[in-house]
């Protein structure tokens, strides 16, 4: 089982994050994905979160507790979510909008200009796009092939392929950064291979 | 009973990722509904919006009412004009209706209601879940009288209990009420909706006969009357005062107790034919813990673990809420040594498990007032001393 919240402020398609990854898990790659959404009086602008409960089995307590995996696209949403990630997770951040604290734990910190991505591609509303291709690329919780087949009826047609561009532009990011971290950087870790 | 096909362009047959609230809506076209009257509420607006928006292209009608009890009325009034209708709400809506859910049970209406619970009472938690109308819905409205309820523990079942409600609805004459809570309306999850020629409805009982001869309430050999559409030529009268076959008031004793035991009787005499329980390892259990709609996938976590810890205990899932599974429970009370029951509120439906029990066995309740769904751990809690 797999935890995972994604935040950001209100408006940033944070909820859409959830629903995205969320049927690609449960339609197209034979997991049991529960979304829910922090349904408080937020408006746009302030911190607001969608979470998954991810199984190969049947989900039953359907809200997070401490999840393995925190997505955070605001400061604010950081602020508020970093401290229940757990002692092992992984943190994934929009490098821009987001300083962090110093590392915590074992967590593995992973950032993205997604939001300045997103710009350079003509459009910052697909910032969401750009972190969830990093997001499948770093956490391989999802195949890319299920996300990009679970677009259609979530974004507007007239932009779907705009959006599948976004989550490329995320998941080669994060492939690189993966092939990058594989890399012996040092003499010293030659000899211990 | 005459059964049905759906028809196909109700019908969203796929595999699908919906919320509970989108569930209801399509469960309902599926089933046929082409009527739909209500006010929004959090956290049912959204059912309301799906309707809304799929509705008209199936040939519905969609009404945003001034309130819940217009909403009912134009229900009632949909529903003898020939149609299958359904209306949404959430706790305050729901206290709304009470009145005109009574004049539909009295006026043998089908119709259906999808109570979206959240916390209470009065304006309560708007955007959090509960599970405190379940009371309500069998006692709110005055007088004596019947209803059946069903609770949907997934967005999956949301589908399929709305399609149960119609037809259970549509065979007893009665308002069907699919009583789910915020977490499940809110709850994304994959729904599959299947083709149109898997989905059985039943088609309501019309009157043939000469239509000099049509009495709106005279129960047939089923208890059950015929209805005839409004409009079609029949000559007939209904009331929410207390009628005699034909539909005219009389008012005195004689026709009362007519009357209102059969309001009742049609329903009772027929809950073996109507409840649907999940029974989990109940036939060696110490320990029962019942539980209905989503406190139920949370008390399998604590029932995992108190197995695990050597605790004998078995599971019941009330799919059919009311009418209560009355036998069942008499049945086990005399074997076990405690019923542990969990739901979101301070404590209903667990007084009914006591009733039902007759002294046999303690029922002992697991409160939880809303807002959120149970800790696992404070259900584990209540069975491992349940258990010594």
């Amino acid at each position: 089982m797999t935890e995972i919240r994604f935040s950001g402020f209100g408006g940033q398609g944070i909820i859409r994050c959830g629903l995205i990854a969320g049927k690609a898990l449960s339609l197209f790659d034979n997991k049991q994905a529960t979304m829910t959404q922090s349904f408080g009086p937020e408006a746009r602008g302030s911190a607001c979160s969608s979470q998954l409960v991810v199984s190969d089995d049947r989900v039953l307590y359907p809200y997070i507790s401490a999840p393995e995996i925190l997505v955070s696209m605001s400061q604010e949403a950081y602020d508020k979510y970093e401290p229940e990630l757990r002692e092992d997770g992984l943190l994934l951040i929009d490098k821009d909008l987001v300083k962090p604290k110093p590392p915590r734990g074992k967590i593995k910190s992973y950032s993205i200009p997604s939001t300045r991505f997103a710009e350079e591609l003509g459009n910052r509303i697909i910032a969401n796009l750009v972190m969830l291709g990093f997001f499948t690329a770093i956490t391989r919780v999802v195949s890319p092939e299920a996300m990009k087949k679970a677009l259609p009826g979530l974004v507007p047609e007239r932009f779907l392929e705009l959006n599948k561009k976004a989550f490329d532009k995320g998941y080669e990011y994060g492939k690189k950064i993966l092939a990058e971290e594989k890399k012996p950087k040092t003499s010293k870790q030659k000899v211990k291979k | 009973m005459k059964k049905v096909k759906a028809d196909p362009k109700g019908v969203l047959t796929g595999a699908h990722y919906l919320d509970g609230d989108h569930a209801l809506a399509e469960g309902a076209l599926a089933a046929g509904c082409r009527f739909f009257a209500g006010y929004p509420i959090t956290p049912s607006t959204e059912t309301a919006e799906r309707f809304a928006e799929r509705i008209p292209k199936v040939g519905g009608v969609f009404i945003q009412m001034e309130d819940e009890l217009a909403s009912i009325a134009a229900l009632i009034g949909a529903a003898w004009g020939g149609k299958k209708v359904m209306t949404v709400t959430s706790g305050p809506g729901f206290s709304l209706m009470m009145e005109n859910i009574g004049l539909a049970c009295m006026l043998e209406t089908p119709l259906v209601i999808a109570n979206v619970q959240r916390g209470g009472p009065s304006t309560g938690l708007p955007t959090l879940t509960g599970q405190q109308d379940m009371m309500q819905v069998k006692w709110g409205s005055h007088g004596d009288y019947e209803i059946i309820a069903l609770s949907p523990d997934s967005p999956q079942e949301c589908f399929d209990l709305c399609i149960e409600a119609f037809n259970l609805s549509e065979i007893y004459r009665v308002p069907s009420f699919v009583m789910t809570d915020e977490c499940v309306g809110h709850m994304h999850e994959k729904v599959v909706i299947p083709p149109a020629e898997e989905i059985e409805l039943v088609e309501r009982k019309w009157y043939k006969g000469p239509k000099d001869k049509y009495l709106p309430f005279k129960p047939d050999e089923d208890m059950i009357p015929f209805m005839v559409k409004v409009g079609d030529g029949y000559h007939f009268h209904v009331t929410g005062l207390t009628h005699d076959e034909r539909g005219y008031p009389v008012i005195n004793a004689e026709c009362q107790n007519v009357c209102v035991p059969h309001l009742v009787d049609k329903i009772n005499m027929n809950a073996d034919k109507i409840i649907k329980l999940e029974e989990d390892e109940t036939d060696n259990a110490e320990i029962i813990v019942i539980s209905y709609g989503i406190t139920s996938r949370v008390t399998t976590r604590a029932v995992r673990k108190a197995r695990k810890a050597g605790i004998k205990v078995g599971t019941i899932r009330l799919i059919t809420v009311w009418p209560f599974p009355e036998k069942r429970i008499k049945e086990l009370a005399k074997k076990i040594k405690a019923f542990v029951v969990p739901e979101i509120n301070y404590g209903q439906v667990v007084y009914e498990v006591e009733r039902c029990a007759f002294g046999q066995a303690p029922a002992i309740r697991v409160p939880h007032c809303g807002g959120w769904v149970h800790d696992p751990e404070d259900i584990f809690k209540a069975i491992k001393e349940a258990s010594k």
